[in-house]
Formats: structure tokens, C-alpha cells, sequence
């Protein structure tokens, strides 16, 4: 069985929800993203979200751009995440770590060395936000061969005929796009949320994860009443943008750990 | 026979739609009202009754006769784009966007801009059509470009300013990317040129295709043939195509596509994606050959001219470099300065940078060629919104 699907079964067993951090590698510093991804776990992540930075990250809002450019100022790369998680693997064999990014960096490395790569570091799942169901034919092959999930988004947006369509090529859990616009954004709209699942769910078997504009812990508690588990991104790196070295990893275990107690509560 | 793109948006390996999940609802319904509306008789003659009324067109051609002298070899005739309203090609397409947009019931526009040009032309037609304007323009740009910037205010539009990135035209496009997914039911995005996720692409191919079609029947009515070349920039490709494609299946005339060098292709600061064999990745929705560094990051680009200066390219020209269909060369800063020197001084016409592209190649590769041989320039723009660029160049202060 999957890293992931042991980890939404254990939840599901637990009756808790799914907290999904997302960071992006090398941000602060590529030094800094293996104590990061180790502290979110103490904190009550469940599965983490390793951001793949990459120079034009159209679905993104202005902190994770920022978050991006000051990683990939620091070096960082596609190669340079997968040597991450192959760290954070040392000593964590437990917690599922997906890599979320844009298609270049892992056309430029080759589909089939990336899916060889997460397999052999211990990545469990890939998201690529601007490669949809339609252009991930041979995405979808190298992933399935190495036992890496593919995750796809969903959006309000998504027409039924779609959403049956990524229900076949799914694995792991869906992520559903709660709002219309770029991470980070502040319009999340419950009631639509609530709305849409169903829909989702009449397709969907596997775990269906919310994320974009979740930004504290009422509204993360309220999301994951309605779905599987929440993904807060822009807040943390928020956090991580305003920390300085020394109180970073207490500052984002601090904020962690409050949504955590929300969802549990 | 030729025929792309296949259903799914693709050109061969190249092309296809590469957006968020949030966006794809909008391309396809923008594929399927596209497909409805172009064969449609109102809107064609919607279409063509605004370019001949409100455009100008055809554009005529002309024989550059001086500067071919000038030169001793084959005869340059430049298709003037330049003489459009608004001073460039990019008219042709914006209004068809706009038509489009118009019949989709969308009241708000939304356009990236490099050089100014496109920005120009959708705040035009949003004023003509009573939409609401954004435009987005790189920081970079906007100090490069500040006439256009100045006509696009005159007109109506809100310019907004892009700080991210290289402060360019693909930082501009992922800026006008981040409005749509936010304001997508409300909001048309009239993109400016033959690239992005399918159907644009072929739309503003199938637009700018005036170009061309024109051209085919003023040629034979001025020399009593084809011309035995047709030259344009490309950028993203948008001029280029819309002149080619109509000659694609026409024996014996070459197509030559001229990419910005910068200071050279060796350089690294060029804008040549093609010329350079750049790979093939995705960007901006669509798979093209790329300029990247070996980790799949886009490097930053370089051109004098602001609408050159961006690291892809259309989809189709890759397809049609692929099949050998068409060259595509590089022209550096210095040469295409040199030929919109020329162009001013031999035939009393300031050329747009991105245009002086392609002329500087026609410029250099006549002499060698006999008198009797044609060039046909898609002379894509006038100059007056570089005057600050050459100004300066030259150590000149306005």
C-alpha cells in the first residue's frame, strides 16, 4: 500500500482529517527545507506538499512567487528537491511527501528519469498544475510505472464530464481548487465548497483535499468539515517569509500546530 | 495536404493546452464559440466590414525602390502593416477578439503587452466597443515604451505594471494568466499573439491570415507573380504567421522568419528560441521550443525591441521549422538599427524595431541575389513608439 492511501486510511479509521502543508523547497534556504518538512511532521502534518520552484508560476499568487524566486536564488532545482526528500527519507519513512510544480523542470529532466528519481528517493505523489488530464499521457505512463500517484486538480469551474475523467487517472487524492484565482488569494467561498463536493464525490473514490485561500485555522476547521483533509500553503510560507533564521521552524511549528488543533477539535 | 492544428489543439509535437485546471472550462468554451462564430456570415461580415471601415485595410504594398537600388540586388516590396489604424498588425486580430468577446456576452477585456502595440490595440477596440480595459506591461516595458503607454491611458485602459520576474512580456502574460483565473467568467483575454493554449493559436493565426490573403492577390496584380520570398519577425510569431500561412502550400516561394539575436546568438542574450535550437518545453500553455537552462527555468531574454523580446514562439513556426517548411534566422540589435537607419533615410518610412527585423535580413541577404528577384517584408509596424529606444542609443536625450 501507498504512503498516502495508509496515511488517509489511518485518518479515515481515526475519524481526522488530512492537514497537507505545502512549502517550497529552498526557500529560506535549501539548508533550511529538511528541518522545515520535519518540524511540519511534528506538528500534525500529515502528508507534505513540496513546492518545485519554478520561474513563472502562473497559478500562483504574489508569496509563493516570492517563495520561488528567493529558491531558485538559492540554487535550487528540480534535482536539488529530489536530493531533499531523499534527506528528509533518512529519517522519516512514514510521512508522503508530493512534489507540486510546473511541467518544464520535469520535461527538461525527462519524464521517465524524474518517475525513477521520486521512486528512488521516496516522492509518493506528483502534482504538475499546468499539465491537465489531456496532456499527461505520458506523464501518467512513467508515474503508474513507478508507483508515483498523480495528483490532479479540480476546480469550480470543472464541468461533471471532466471531473469523471480525472477520476479515472487519479491516485492518491484529488486536490480541489476551493476558489477561483491564484494561491494565496482571500475569496474562499464555503458555500460554494459544500456545494460542489458532491458533485466531486459522485465521481471521485479516492480522499478529496481543499486548498488555495485557507489562511487560518477557523476556516481550516470549517473546509475540512466538508472534505478529507485541507492544504494551506500561502500562510506557511507567509510565516516563512516574515521568520527570521533563528525562530523559523518554532514560528511555522507554532502555526502548524494551531490548525492542527482546529481540525482536531 | 497542411492542416493545423489537429482537434486537440496540436501542431505536430508542438501546441496543445497546458493550463490550470481552473482555466481549462474557459479555453474550451472559447474553442467551441470560436468554432461557431468563424464560419458564421454575420460575424465574417462583421469582421470585414471593421477592417476595411475602421482599420484600413488592405494595406497596400509597396516597392521600397530606393533601397533596393541602393543595395543592387533582388527588389524589396514591404506589405505595409504599418498604415493600419493604430500603426500595426495587431489591430487585425484584437478586433476579431473583440467581435468574439462581443458575441460571448464578456464586458471586461484583459491583454499582456511587450512593446505596446498589442496593449494599443485592444484598448482601442475595448473603447470602440464599449468594453473595460486591462492591460498588464512589464516595469521594464513600460520605461521602454512610454508613448504606448500614454495612448493606451488616452483610450480608456488601466495599465498595470508587472514587478515580477524580468519585468517583461512573459512576466506580463503571467500577470494577465493570474487576472483570468480569477475573473473568469466575466473576463475575455485577447491574447496578442499566435501562441498560448489552443485555440488561440489558430485564432490569431486565422485573424492575422488578412495579411497574406492580401498579399497573394496584390502580388500578382503589381509584378504578374509571387513573390519569390516573404520575410517577417517573429516574436511569438503573430505578423509572421498571418502573412506565411496563406503561402504555405504555394510552390516556390521560400518563408524565412527572423528571430531577435540581441547581441547574438553566441552571446546567450538573444530572444531566437528557433535559430538557437532552444528545447522543447511548456510555457504559457503551450509545448515550443523554449529558451530555458538545463533545470527547465526560463532565462531572461534579450531584444532592443520589446515585442521580440520573449522565449518562445508560436507552436506553428516550430512545427513549420520542423517540416522545413520555413527558415529561421536571427537578426542582432545592431543590424536591425541599421536597417531602420536605412528604411528612414532611402524610402521615408520609420519601421517599428520589431519590423526592422526582417527587413535588416531582406537588407542582407538581396545584394547577392539578381534584380529580378522579389522580397516581400511584412513591415508588421511603424516606428514612431521606439523614438525614446533609438534616442537613446544614439546618446540623443528628447
Amino acid at each position: 500500500m501507498s504512503r498516502i492511501q495508509s496515511a488517509f486510511d489511518k485518518l479515515k479509521q481515526n475519524n481526522r482529517k488530512a492537514l497537507i502543508p505545502f512549502i517550497t523547497a529552498g526557500d529560506p534556504h535549501p539548508s533550511l527545507t529538511v528541518p522545515l518538512m520535519h518540524e511540519l511532521v511534528a506538528a500534525g502534518a500529515d502528508v507534505i506538499e513540496l513546492g518545485v520552484p519554478f520561474s513563472d508560476p502562473m497559478a500562483d499568487g504574489p508569496t509563493i512567487q516570492r517563495a520561488s524566486e528567493r529558491a531558485l536564488k538559492n540554487g535550487m532545482s528540480l534535482r536539488g528537491v529530489l536530493e531533499i526528500v531523499a534527506e528528509f527519507r533518512k529519517q522519516d519513512v512514514v510521512t508522503p511527501v508530493v512534489l507540486m510544480g510546473y511541467g518544464n523542470p520535469v520535461e527538461a529532466m525527462g519524464w521517465e528519469l524524474f518517475a525513477q528519481r521520486c521512486a528512488e528517493v521516496g516522492v509518493d505523489g506528483a502534482l504538475t498544475v499546468d499539465f491537465p488530464p489531456e496532456e499527461s499521457h505520458e506523464a501518467f505512463e512513467h508515474l503508474q510505472r513507478h508507483g508515483v500517484d498523480p495528483i490532479f486538480l479540480l476546480a469550480p469551474t470543472t464541468l461533471e464530464a471532466r471531473v469523471e475523467q480525472v477520476a479515472k487517472l487519479a491516485r492518491g487524492y484529488v486536490y480541489y481548487v476551493s476558489l477561483k484565482g491564484v494561491t494565496g488569494a482571500g475569496n474562499l467561498d464555503l458555500s460554494a465548497i459544500e456545494q460542489k463536493l458532491p458533485q466531486l464525490r459522485k465521481h471521485i473514490k479516492l480522499p478529496i483535499g481543499v486548498g488555495f485561500g485557507i489562511r487560518d485555522a477557523e476556516t481550516a476547521r470549517a473546509v475540512a468539515q466538508l472534505c478529507d483533509g485541507v492544504v494551506v500553503g500561502s500562510r506557511i510560507v507567509q510565516e516563512i517569509e516574515n521568520s527570521s533564521e533563528q525562530d523559523l521552524l518554532a514560528n511555522v511549528g507554532k502555526l502548524v500546530s494551531g490548525l492542527r488543533e482546529a481540525l482536531d477539535r | 495536404m497542411y492542416n493545423y492544428p489537429d482537434s486537440t489543439g496540436h501542431f505536430g509535437q508542438f501546441g496543445g493546452i497546458y493550463m490550470a485546471e481552473t482555466l481549462i472550462p474557459a479555453v474550451e468554451e472559447l474553442r467551441d464559440q470560436y468554432l461557431r462564430f468563424r464560419d458564421d456570415a454575420d460575424f465574417k461580415a462583421e469582421f470585414a466590414y471593421e477592417l476595411k471601415h475602421y482599420v484600413g485595410r488592405p494595406s497596400p504594398i509597396y516597392h521600397a525602390k530606393r533601397l533596393s537600388d541602393s543595395l543592387g540586388g533582388a527588389q524589396i516590396y514591404l506589405k505595409r502593416e504599418d498604415l493600419n489604424h493604430t500603426g500595426a498588425h495587431k489591430i487585425n486580430n484584437a478586433i476579431g477578439q473583440a467581435l468574439l468577446a462581443k458575441r460571448m456576452g464578456k464586458k471586461r477585456v484583459i491583454a499582456e503587452t511587450g512593446a505596446g502595440m498589442h496593449g494599443v490595440a485592444t484598448a482601442t477596440v475595448a473603447a470602440r466597443f464599449g468594453m473595460e480595459c486591462i492591460v498588464y506591461m512589464g516595469a521594464e516595458d513600460i520605461q521602454r515604451q512610454a508613448p504606448n503607454v500614454f495612448r493606451m491611458k488616452l483610450l480608456g485602459a488601466t495599465v498595470v505594471p508587472v514587478e515580477s520576474g524580468s519585468r517583461t512580456l512573459k512576466d506580463a502574460c503571467n500577470e494577465a494568466i493570474r487576472d483570468w483565473v480569477t475573473n473568469v467568467e466575466s473576463t475575455f483575454y485577447i491574447f496578442g499573439t499566435a501562441a498560448g493554449p489552443h485555440p488561440y493559436p489558430m485564432m490569431v493565426r486565422d485573424f492575422q491570415c488578412v495579411i497574406g490573403d492580401e498579399a497573394k492577390v496584390q502580388m500578382p496584380a503589381m509584378i504578374g507573380r509571387q513573390p519569390d520570398a516573404v520575410i517577417a519577425c517573429v516574436g511569438g510569431g503573430s505578423n509572421a504567421i498571418g502573412l506565411f500561412h496563406p503561402y504555405i502550400e504555394v510552390p516556390d516561394v521560400a518563408i524565412i522568419g527572423v528571430e531577435a539575436g540581441g547581441y547574438g546568438i553566441a552571446s546567450g542574450h538573444h530572444a531566437a528560441p528557433l535559430t538557437a535550437n532552444s528545447k522543447v518545453g511548456v510555457l504559457h500553455g503551450n509545448r515550443v521550443n523554449l529558451i530555458q537552462d538545463d533545470n527547465g527555468q526560463i532565462i531572461e531574454t534579450h531584444s532592443i525591441s520589446a515585442g521580440l523580446d520573449y522565449p518562445g514562439v508560436g507552436p506553428e513556426h516550430c512545427l513549420l521549422k520542423e517540416i522545413g517548411r520555413a527558415q529561421y534566422v536571427a537578426i542582432n540589435d545592431d543590424e536591425a538599427l541599421a536597417a531602420f537607419d536605412a528604411l528612414c533615410r532611402f524610402e521615408g518610412i520609420i519601421p517599428a524595431l520589431e519590423s526592422s527585423h526582417a527587413l535588416a535580413h531582406a537588407i542582407k541577404i538581396a545584394p547577392a541575389m539578381s534584380a529580378d528577384k522579389v522580397l516581400l517584408v511584412n513591415l508588421s509596424g511603424r516606428g514612431d513608439k521606439d523614438m525614446n529606444t533609438v534616442a537613446r542609443i544614439k546618446g540623443i536625450t528628447l
